[in-house]
């Protein structure tokens, strides 16, 4: 990554413009060939600098009000089989191992769950709980109940 | 209000949006739909908040930085003064209240890893309360799931 890629990233971190021609827009703002602009994209893409470029939807605004963290406490000797076989389901959209943080947190597998209502979400976890049978000692579920903020990553240009 | 179409934007416009000269051409194209007919909608589904963000997802892991999970127990009358302090960090990308004795939990993010625990470090100190983090250690599935 040099200078460049970084003031394109600052530039559209945000988005991008909404017209015609967005990376013609971008590149002329900063002073690039838009083929220039559209080659450094491309190539960030392939990198995984880019995850991917597109709409990012609001998960409330869709009314999928409910936003359920669960998060279980399974045992580490079978975390890895179990948290493959949990991001594996279709209505698991972030799966992941973390630390649990004793005594305040005794949690170490994070299934995040999304629904219309809370009782969608609880059915769900339910399903999970299936899954996991008798590899988990506890689990919660946390419910968002305010965005607080939703910026995503900001760089310095 | 969204109709069927702003759906069926929503659900194909999640990736794979082009690079080229005329992208919102060439996706409209795919969905049956006119150019400029396209561009009105996302940009009032943009305006309107239904879409959060409308172009590249980049990833801090791949520039050589990191992000981190951390959570915080607010008490109640500290909530507001607590959620100001924390939110003036650029490196904050996303902050969610939850209904949980850690009720604050926000994701930190920055191209420089090492500003990561810097930055959890001065939270802690302009707040007098502890940031725990939660970092990765495994992640199975990040999708793009979300049927609307």
């Amino acid at each position: 990554m040099d200078d460049i890629d970084r003031r394109i990233i600052a530039a559209t971190q945000a988005g991008l413009p909404i017209v015609e021609q967005p990376y013609e827009a971008v590149a002329s703002e900063l002073g690039l060939a838009p083929a220039t602009l559209m080659a450094r994209i491309d190539r960030m893409m392939t990198e995984g600098v880019i995850r991917r470029i597109g709409a990012v939807p609001n998960h409330y605004a869709l009314g999928m009000v409910s936003n359920g963290m669960s998060v279980w406490d399974v045992d580490d000797a079978h975390a890895e089989r179990l948290g493959c076989e949990v991001g594996a389901l279709d209505f698991v959209s972030h799966c992941y191992l973390r630390p649990r943080c004793l005594p305040v947190w005794p949690y170490n597998l994070f299934a995040m769950v999304h629904g219309k209502t809370r009782a969608e979400v609880e059915e769900k976890v339910f399903s999970i709980a299936g899954h996991l049978g008798d590899a988990f000692r506890e689990h919660d579920i946390l419910y968002s109940t305010r965005i607080l903020k939703k910026t995503g990553l900001r760089i310095a240009a | 209000m969204i109709d069927a179409t702003d759906r069926t934007i929503i659900n194909r416009l999640q990736g794979g949006f082009p690079v080229c000269d005329r992208p919102f051409r060439e996706v409209a194209r795919r969905l049956g739909l006119e150019e400029r007919a396209l561009i009105d909608r996302i940009a009032r589904l943009r305006q309107s908040g239904v879409l959060s963000r409308f172009g590249p997802m980049y990833n801090a892991e791949a520039m050589g930085g990191a992000f981190c999970l951390c959570a915080m127990e607010v008490p109640e009358h500290e909530l507001d003064m607590v959620i100001e302090r924390v939110n003036a960090h650029p490196e904050v990308a996303h902050n969610y209240e939850r209904d949980h004795r850690l009720n604050v939990w926000f994701v930190l993010a920055s191209d420089d890893a090492g500003r990561i625990e810097k930055v959890r470090g001065w939270i802690e100190d302009e707040t007098g309360l502890d940031v725990f983090a939660f970092p990765k250690l495994r992640e199975f599935y990040i999708g793009l799931k979300v049927d609307v």
